[in-house]
């Protein structure tokens, strides 16, 4: 069993977002990167499949040089080897044409269910289209059967379980498994672990971000008294008109 | 050249959010003059999609599509559009609507742009604007490929009921047999969907416990709202993580957002942020959901919620 999972590095949730050049860029100054939590999970669970079936579990990244760290966090985490694209990641298209370009010779590949920078939610679905695999999106649950995979995915007011033969991509969803933290012996063994940096593949150029811009800041808050709280309900009823 | 659009249905009847993509799509046509097919599969709904902007609407009777998968849906789309020239995509950011863009896109070789909150601007580059960092940030994306694909937030558009009714043409597109098998599916019943839903009330640590959850289900049963929760109140498993909203759970929009007992964490208001209308209870007066909210009280949920209760029944006659 070959694992191929996809990792985005990605801002800490904590991170006030602002933005340089007229708001055209992403102002990366003073901020935390950090493994996308979604991509933490998929890792976790691929490294728990492949040490109960065997195998071995491949990260790729599409990213320049200063996202090693968070690769050699992979690799510490358990991983056996990983790829870095050596490239800026453009949009969803281009970075899934990357990952497809590597992913031939994979049983699975696992992705998170959305980069929490992006949130375009697009990789998984782009690379499955490429290489002609089936898709099972945002799993909650993965495991393997004979050679087959089950899992238990969101929908909409619900969960279905769905079964696929391989080679497949999943995306992971929260409830997956819990994140693993990398213990010394693994962050030492990281070190030596193989990290190949692969030129990137000149491949769709269809989007690009203009202008970035904050969501419309609230006018003030109408404080109301707690004596009165009633009064809410008549202002939501009778002035914002939402029932 | 047309705009096409996916209309989703759900026990029978078309989603909300698929009649919201409707009306994006035909004022979105006729920005670019063209005009406007719906593709439905699986079940029809009681409305005619011509009401909403559908200039033409294609049925799909296909066996292979009574169940869902990516690729036969995408596939049926995609086939659709090659008979029918076109060449936008209006789809809604749904579970299912998630899974078919982005196969989509690649099938058409089109641009792709998801999380899309707000009309396109067609006058010079094609823009759209897209939810970017957990809702923390707005971004404004050009799309440069003849072909586009759009995937829109459920409740980022206003249904207009103004259009002409059409007839639904019946069709067997030949897609090929689905790649995945479903093997059960599970739904809450009778529960609105936290993602489609215009009203929601949220708690979080400040309720104490699982127990007193029927202060926040009777408030939403009144009001006719989802419930949604914060992380820690899912990761206590007070709560399914189904309703965990925030950075890390949902992202939703909904037109009313009601907070008990959750001091606003920038993670939180990262999934929340965009609601229209925020109100906010906490006992503490320096909780920062107060600054992003449109309304607040500086009160225990125990005492504020049933007081709110008591007031929805009043207003609504129940």
């Amino acid at each position: 069993m070959k694992i191929l999972v996809c990792v985005s590095v990605v801002p800490d949730t904590t991170t006030k977002i602002t933005f340089t050049d007229n708001d055209t860029v992403f102002n990366r100054s003073g901020v935390q990167f950090i493994m996308n939590p979604y991509d933490e999970l998929s890792l976790t669970r691929a490294l728990e499949l492949t040490e109960t079936t065997g195998g071995s579990v491949t990260v790729i990244t599409v990213g320049e040089a200063d996202t090693d760290p968070i690769i050699r966090k992979a690799l510490a985490m358990g991983a056996t080897d990983a790829i870095r694209v050596d490239a800026s990641p453009k949009d969803g298209m281009y970075v899934a044409a990357q990952i497809a370009e590597q992913a031939k010779e994979y049983d699975l590949v696992f992705t998170g269910r959305e980069s929490i920078d992006y949130n375009g939610g697009q990789v998984q679905g782009l690379v499955a289209e490429m290489l002609q695999w089936p898709l099972i999106n945002v799993a909650t649950q993965i495991d393997l059967e004979n050679n087959e995979v089950v899992a238990s995915r969101d929908i909409d007011g619900g969960r279905e379980v769905v079964k696929s033969s391989l080679p497949c991509v999943i995306s992971a969803q929260k409830d997956l498994c819990e994140p693993r933290i990398p213990n010394m012996r693994g962050i030492m063994m990281a070190r030596s672990k193989p990290l190949n940096v692969v030129a990137a593949t000149d491949k769709y150029d269809y989007t690009k971000v203009s202008k970035y811009e904050l969501p419309p800041a609230k006018s003030g808050v109408k404080m109301i008294d707690a004596e009165n709280a009633e009064q809410l309900i008549d202002i939501l009823h009778n002035e914002e008109k939402l029932f | 050249m047309a705009v096409i659009i996916y209309a989703e249905s759900d026990n029978n009847t078309y989603k909300k959010s698929s009649l919201e993509a409707i009306t994006y799509g035909k004022d979105l046509a006729n920005k670019l003059g063209t005009s406007t097919i719906a593709i439905s599969m699986g079940t029809v709904g009681p409305q005619n999609l011509g009401t909403y902007g559908a200039d033409v609407h294609i049925h799909c009777t296909d066996n292979s599509l009574s169940s869902f998968n990516p690729q036969t849906f995408a596939n049926t789309i995609s086939t659709l559009a090659n008979n029918n020239s076109g060449d936008v995509f209006v789809i809604s950011q749904t579970y299912n609507g998630k899974s078919i863009a982005p196969l989509l896109a690649v099938k058409q070789d089109a641009a792709l742009v998801t999380g899309i909150v707000d009309m396109a601007e067609t006058e010079g580059a094609f823009t759209v604007k897209k939810t970017a960092f957990s809702s923390k940030a707005i971004a404004h994306v050009e799309l440069t490929a003849n072909k586009k694909v759009l995937s829109i937030i459920p409740n980022s558009y206003k249904i207009e009921e103004n259009g002409t009714e059409v007839s639904t043409t019946e069709q067997q597109v030949g897609s090929a047999s689905a790649n995945t098998t479903i093997v059960s599916t599970h739904k809450e019943t009778g529960k609105i969907p936290l993602t489609e839903a215009e009203l929601v009330v949220s708690a979080g640590r400040g309720l104490k416990g699982a127990e007193n959850w029927h202060m926040v289900e009777d408030l939403a049963n009144a009001l006719g709202a989802a419930t949604a929760c914060s992380k820690p109140v899912s990761d206590m498993e007070w709560r399914p993580h189904s309703e965990h909203v925030g950075q890390t759970g949902i992202t939703i929009k909904p037109n009313l957002y009601i907070a008990a007992g959750i001091s606003g964490a920038i993670q939180h208001l990262a999934g929340v942020g965009s609601s229209k209308v925020i109100c906010v209870i906490n006992t503490d007066p320096e909780a920062p959901f107060f600054k992003a909210a449109d309304y607040g009280i500086v009160g225990d949920a125990f005492e504020v919620l049933p007081r709110l209760l008591k007031r929805v029944k009043e207003v609504k006659g129940i």
